[in-house]
């Protein structure tokens, strides 16, 4: 982790405390370049590219040819000044036949100019969008411990930055075959022409190449530095924006313009450094290719005086001098782009290579709706670190039909039995049943089918309230919808939205409250329609009128249905049939309110202090 | 020799559509809720061209502002285009002399090397004065990216609530990076530029006119399609980058919603809905992009192939002249070399073409941003607030959101409370508690009515010296990544570590700190630890704390926390409440109870005022809800249904 942030020179440095304010934020950078070349990386990335090999193929063919018609132009128009244009104009013919030979070769160049791009250009997008697909379908198969641990953003930047840059690496790929092709092709025909001019003049190759490897190193430096000012710099003005209410309510836009401005002075210097770091190669170039002219027309210029060469042949090497830089600056580039491909290429297998920890067994066979809608847990022990159990030994059977409560302290292990029970991990020991039958031996595709499953922070997505209620119940009809909003007392208030059930929610149903959000998530559940329901209850403070909404969507919710629900209030427990106290991972009391109350234990006691909620028991109360 | 191919690589490619592919923008901008012309900054709206002109004025007129850069920039444009033009002339001088000299090698080798100098001269020169240019016209934009940067930033800053919220953060942020960087590159890729095209194919063109009418015309006969081409290219992909970001947004969005959301995709076994969703949008942007190639493709082969033709006619009708003796071989091979010069600015007007498109629309944006007056602001010769007695008085105050049709979200609101008293305040959802609050610190101005504290109308003081004497505990606090420290010492920056421990501990902050690994240096917020809602509310508290202020409020602020940890918090702020006055805003009736007074809001009003004992006794709303809470079973469901409704 690296800190960038500017920090103001303290303009009161009388002894005062430090001063404690930074604009811009933390960053976590990542690796940009790696090792030039990678076997490894360019194999995986190979698997990508092989189903466009023909392409591939194709795209070399154009590339090659057209760098071949480039080469070939100086040359026709070497022959022409040399045998087409004899003073005294004897022979038209020769020169219409060049011409005609000149309107051939650009006509190839454009059929091998259009080819290549074309192709190339379509392949190297189709391959960053495969890349991708095969990326994102495999992160919605890999252990939710992987997803767990791992930040969304990190994943977005796989997902975006680093197959980016693969694109950028395929399409120039193919380009730089035509550039390796063009440089040498540009020496030969050079040596060809007269190969002493021509070892003359490319004498200056190896200094430009020198020159251009020692730059390379510093220039990155400076365009790096410049990129990086450039994005802490745009991510203080983000923060600024998102924190700007923090920032009026506490006074401090004074004191952040000022730090701000470190940044931006910062910022300024760098750009410019790299503007100069980028702009010192072209006096050079332009000095060499001056040099190369200047031997051209003296050295050649006498070659032609005393008739060694024909002066068409001067001509084709002052056309061919002007190019050959070309080339070398795109190959230097390709290093570049190379090594931030191949940086890239390492993380993006290693997002391909997590390891898929529940998959269904070969031969799990679907739950039906005719299967039983009971829940079993026998003998489970789980930890996400198997030497840390989370639940140890666990038994308990809910039957079809009947709810249970599961309460307990924070840290029970009441969320893990949920997310067991979905089989979200497997178990280390013991087994959990759904509908009889061992949730590893059934596919999980049907198990989802057969679980609707309410988490305790409500989820919504970007589209319609339509859209989300329905979510992945795609047969579900708009009257369906409808009902199931009814029925949790959510219809009132998306009726009353700007465009009812078709309105769109912001990011993450940010224009609703939080209480609104449950209920939809409760609607999207009773339209799973599923024979067991997995609810985790809010704890978060809702307020009284629409709390109240909440508790009767609930019973709605579980009427005809195997409810396994993760208590917090005390309503909610009370309406169980049966009540599981857990602690410390494991299940220390069931029954019914009642029986548990005449048992005088935990579940007693945390009653009996009288809080609305069991969460709002301070830790020290409850013995754990 | 080669044709340029002007788009090479992803990289260069999006430097030409207008952006860099480190900053390609995430926010979502399709598919908004509510009335779309309400959200400023669209960035597919079109802007209205009178305001794009004088968007191009103005920044032409800030660049003004370093006249000395601009100056060096175009004299240099003029020099390098001078040496630029004299080398086909050189190279065709060259030529002649060679054919004239024909057997002479002494006095031939004297001229040549007269013209081999010249040239090598004129080359460095030209690489020289193209350095200048280029580097001067870069830093112009650099130092009015400076200046721009801070005066966005500045204004974001002082813009009030009102603006902020109907305004999309990730559009702001867009016109804050994208806009300017638009902005920045006007003078180089625009301005020079055209100096420099205008110089070089307007000087080039008059000298092959006047050596050669026809053979002048001839050679120039691709500029006009390749500049129309390139033009039309440029701006058509212009057009699609900006639609193409917008798919990819929205593919971007069903990534990041789904991985976000990956226990309610795996609850619901919907990985394959999700796929379908992912594979739509990925369609969509991948036809576009498809598109985008053949776009590029088509006109680049069509520009090659119409400069190579005039050159075969220039190679033809030339040779045939050189033959004829009209003209020289040195002639001929001049008009080549030019064409050759020429080749690549005339492919790049599209790119200058471009670079007007998007100052102009970036400008335009930019400059609504900095041109938005600021309603809440310090009043001319506003002087800083005293407290003195530390009184907070509320007079009829009433408040209506803009865009509301007059209707008020606070109706005239009375209320007096002295230093050491706590007001309560409760009401259902929408009543206008929060809003109420925020008008004490200028969040919103009142619409009528008037708010003073020690009898100083908090619109004739400093807006900095109120919000010193006023904080407010939000319902949503921001965190900034940053330590913790650092976010506790957020309003006073030079606090003493005894000070911060303190309102860290009386916040029930401390301990937990404590317990992290860093401590007070660990670093929480976006990229940082993430801290449950209830530790954000506690550093929340802490860091109003640290601004002593004379009115403190707490708005729903403790929402999340406990009510364990609540009542510790609340017996550790008895002191801090002696020396102010505290307002707070809850749901839950224990958050308040203690209150000296309560008011019970509803649809803006004071329906209910007293203590808790006494409007327990009054028998009304505050009762229900009272019920409602204490004793959560059936029966007082139903009841509390029934009077709901």
């Amino acid at each position: 982790m690296t800190m960038n942030t500017a920090e103001v020179r303290d303009p009161h440095d009388d002894g005062r405390p430090r001063m404690r304010a930074v604009v811009g934020s933390h960053r976590i950078e990542e690796e940009m370049f790696g090792r030039v070349f990678d076997g490894k990386v360019v194999s995986r990335i190979w698997e990508f590219v092989r189903p466009y090999k023909r392409r591939v193929a194709l795209a070399v063919a154009a590339v090659l040819t057209f760098t071949a018609t480039q080469l070939s132009i100086p040359l026709i128009v070497r022959y022409a000044i040399d045998h087409g244009m004899a003073p005294g104009g004897v022979d038209g013919g020769v020169l219409a036949g060049i011409i005609a030979v000149f309107a051939v070769v650009i006509a190839i160049n454009y059929a091998a100019s259009w080819v290549q791009e074309a192709v190339t250009g379509r392949m190297a997008e189709n391959v960053l969008f495969d890349i991708r697909r095969k990326m994102f379908s495999h992160l919605q198969k890999v252990s939710l411990s992987f997803m767990d641990k791992t930040e969304v953003g990190r994943l977005m930047s796989r997902l975006q930055g680093d197959v980016n840059s693969m694109q950028e690496f395929l399409e120039t790929s193919v380009l730089s075959v035509g550039d390796i092709m063009l440089l040498v092709g540009i020496v030969a025909v050079m040596l060809w022409l007269d190969w002493q001019l021509g070892l003359l003049v490319l004498t200056v190759l190896p200094i430009l190449l020198v020159v251009r490897v020692l730059w390379i190193k510093r220039a990155r430096a400076a365009f790096l530095a410049a990129h990086e000012a450039n994005s802490v710099t745009n991510g203080a003005l983000a923060e600024a924006i998102h924190g700007v209410r923090a920032v009026q309510g506490m006074d401090r836009a004074g004191l952040n313009q000022k730090l701000y401005g470190e940044l931006v002075d910062r910022n300024y210097r760098a750009h410019l450094r790299a503007s100069r770091m980028a702009q010192i190669m072209v006096p050079i170039v332009d000095t060499l290719t001056g040099i190369a002219m200047a031997l051209v027309i003296v050295v050649g210029g006498s070659m032609v005086v005393s008739t060694r060469i024909d002066v068409g042949v001067m001509v084709a090497f002052l056309f061919y001098i002007q190019r050959f830089f070309d080339p070398i600056r795109s190959l230097t580039m390709q290093y570049s782009v190379m090594q931030r491909a191949m940086a890239s290429g390492h993380r993006l297998t290693e997002v391909l290579d997590v390891a898929v920890d529940v998959e269904d067994k070969p031969g799990a066979v679907p739950l039906t709706p005719e299967d039983d809608a009971g829940v079993e847990f026998q003998d489970v022990t789980f930890g996400y670190n198997p030497e840390h159990p989370i639940l140890k030994n666990v038994s308990f059977k809910v039957k079809s039909g009947e709810t249970v409560a599961l309460v307990g302290p924070t840290g029970s292990g009441k969320s893990s039995a949920m997310a067991l029970v979905h089989r979200f991990y497997d178990v280390q020991q013991g087994a959990v049943l759904v509908g009889g039958r061992d949730v590893r031996d059934v596919t999980q595709e049907s198990l989802g089918r057969h679980i609707a499953m309410v988490l305790q922070e409500p989820y919504l997505f970007t589209g319609t309230v339509m859209e989300n209620i329905r979510y992945s119940t795609h047969w579900a009809s708009d009257d369906a919808v409808r009902e199931a909003a009814e029925a949790v007392g959510a219809h009132d208030f998306i009726e009353r939205l700007p465009q009812g059930y078709d309105t769109v929610l912001d990011e993450r149903g940010g224009n609703l409250s939080l209480g609104q959000r449950q209920l939809l998530s409760f609607a999207r559940a009773l339209v799973a329609d599923a024979r067991i329901l997995v609810l985790d209850e809010a704890t978060a403070n809702i307020d009284s009128y629409t709390e109240m909404l909440i508790q009767k969507a609930l019973q709605r919710l579980l009427e005809g249905r195997t409810g396994l629900v993760i208590a917090h209030r005390l309503a909610t427990i009370r309406n169980a049939d049966r009540i599981i106290v857990l602690q410390q991972g494991e299940k220390i009391e069931e029954g019914s309110h009642d029986a548990l109350m005449r048992k005088d234990g935990l579940y007693a006691k945390l009653y009996s202090l009288n809080y609305a909620s069991f969460d709002d028991i301070p830790a020290e109360l409850t013995g754990t | 020799m080669r044709a340029a191919r002007p788009n090479r690589g992803c990289l260069v490619r999006a430097l030409q559509d207008g952006t860099f592919p480190m900053t390609q923008t995430t926010d979502v901008t399709a598919g908004e809720a509510g009335d779309p012309s309400q959200r400023l900054f669209r960035r597919t709206a079109g802007t209205d061209p009178g305001q794009g002109f004088s968007a191009l004025v103005r920044i032409t007129r800030m660049t003004l502002g370093y006249p000395g850069r601009v100056a060096v920039a175009l004299v240099s444009t003029l020099f390098a285009v001078a040496a630029q033009l004299s080398i086909p002339v050189l190279f065709g001088r060259a030529v002649d002399e060679t054919l004239i000299l024909a057997g002479d090698d002494a006095a031939g080798r004297a001229s040549l090397v007269a013209i081999a100098l010249t040239l090598f001269a004129v080359s460095v020169a030209r690489g020289l004065f193209t350095m200048a240019q280029n580097y001067t016209a870069e830093s112009v934009g650099h130092a009015l990216a400076h200046d721009l940067r801070l005066a966005v930033y500045d204004k974001i800053q002082r813009l009030p609530f009102s603006f902020h919220d109907r305004t999309h953060s990730g559009d702001l942020i867009t016109v804050g990076m994208l806009d300017l960087e638009g902005v920045r590159m006007y003078f180089s890729t625009a301005l020079v530029r055209t100096v420099l095209l205008t110089l070089l194919i307007g000087i080039g063109a008059w000298m092959l006119i006047t050596t050669d009418p026809l053979l002048g015309l001839l050679a120039l006969s691709f500029v006009p399609f390749a500049a129309w081409r390139s033009s039309a290219m440029q701006l058509t992909l212009r057009r699609t980058w900006l639609v193409l970001q917008e798919r990819l947004a929205i593919l971007s969005r069903v990534m990041e919603e789904n991985l976000a959301g990956i226990r309610v995709v795996r609850a619901f076994a919907s990985s394959r809905h999700e796929l379908g969703k992912f594979d739509a949008a990925s369609a969509e942007a991948l036809a576009l992009s498809h598109d985008r190639v053949s776009i590029r493709v088509k006109n680049t082969s069509a520009m090659t192939l119409a400069f190579f033709a005039a050159m075969g006619l220039v190679l033809w009708v030339g040779g045939r002249q050189v033959a004829a003796g009209e003209i020289t071989v040195g002639t001929l091979a001049t008009f080549l070399t030019f064409m050759t010069i020429l080749q690549m600015p005339v492919r790049q007007l599209g790119l200058m073409v471009n670079a007007y498109a998007r100052a102009s629309t970036c400008g335009a944006r930019l400059f609504a941003l900095l041109d938005m007056p600021v309603e809440v602001d310090d009043k001319p010769g506003a002087r800083d607030l005293e407290v003195t007695e530390g009184t907070l008085r509320l007079d009829n105050v009433s408040f209506a959101y803009a865009g509301s049709d007059g209707r008020t979200a606070v109706t005239d609101v009375s209320l007096t409370a002295r230093r050491g008293e706590t007001i309560g305040i409760v009401g259902p959802p929408g009543s206008g508690k929060t809003t109420l609050m925020h008008l004490i610190p200028r969040y919103y101005d009142a619409t009528s009515g008037s708010i003073s504290i020690d009898g100083q109308d908090i619109r004739d003081v400093t807006l900095s010296s109120l919000r010193h004497a006023v904080a407010v505990v939000q319902q949503d606090s921001f965190l900034f990544t940053t330590t913790i420290e650092n976010n506790i010492a957020y309003g006073d920056p030079y606090a003493r570590d005894r000070r911060i421990r303190g309102v860290s501990e009386s916040a029930q902050l401390h301990d937990y700190v404590l317990g992290l690994p860093r401590g007070y240096e660990t670093v929480v917020g976006e990229r940082g630890v993430s801290l449950s809602g209830g530790q954000r509310q506690r550093l929340s508290i802490a860091r109003t704390l640290m601004l002593e202020p004379a009115v403190l409020i707490f708005d729903d602020s403790t929402a999340a926390i406990d009510a364990g940890t609540e009542s510790r918090i609340r017996s550790a702020l008895r002191g801090y409440a002696a020396d102010r006055v505290t307002l707070i805003v809850a749901h839950r009736l224990n958050s308040l109870m203690h209150a000296d007074r309560i008011l019970f809001l509803e649809e803006g009003r004071v329906v209910e005022q007293g203590t808790h004992e006494e409007l327990l006794a009054l028998g009304g709303r505050y009762k229900a809800l009272h019920d409602l809470q204490m004793r959560p079973e059936g029966d007082v469901l139903d009841e509390m249904e029934e009077a709901a409704t």
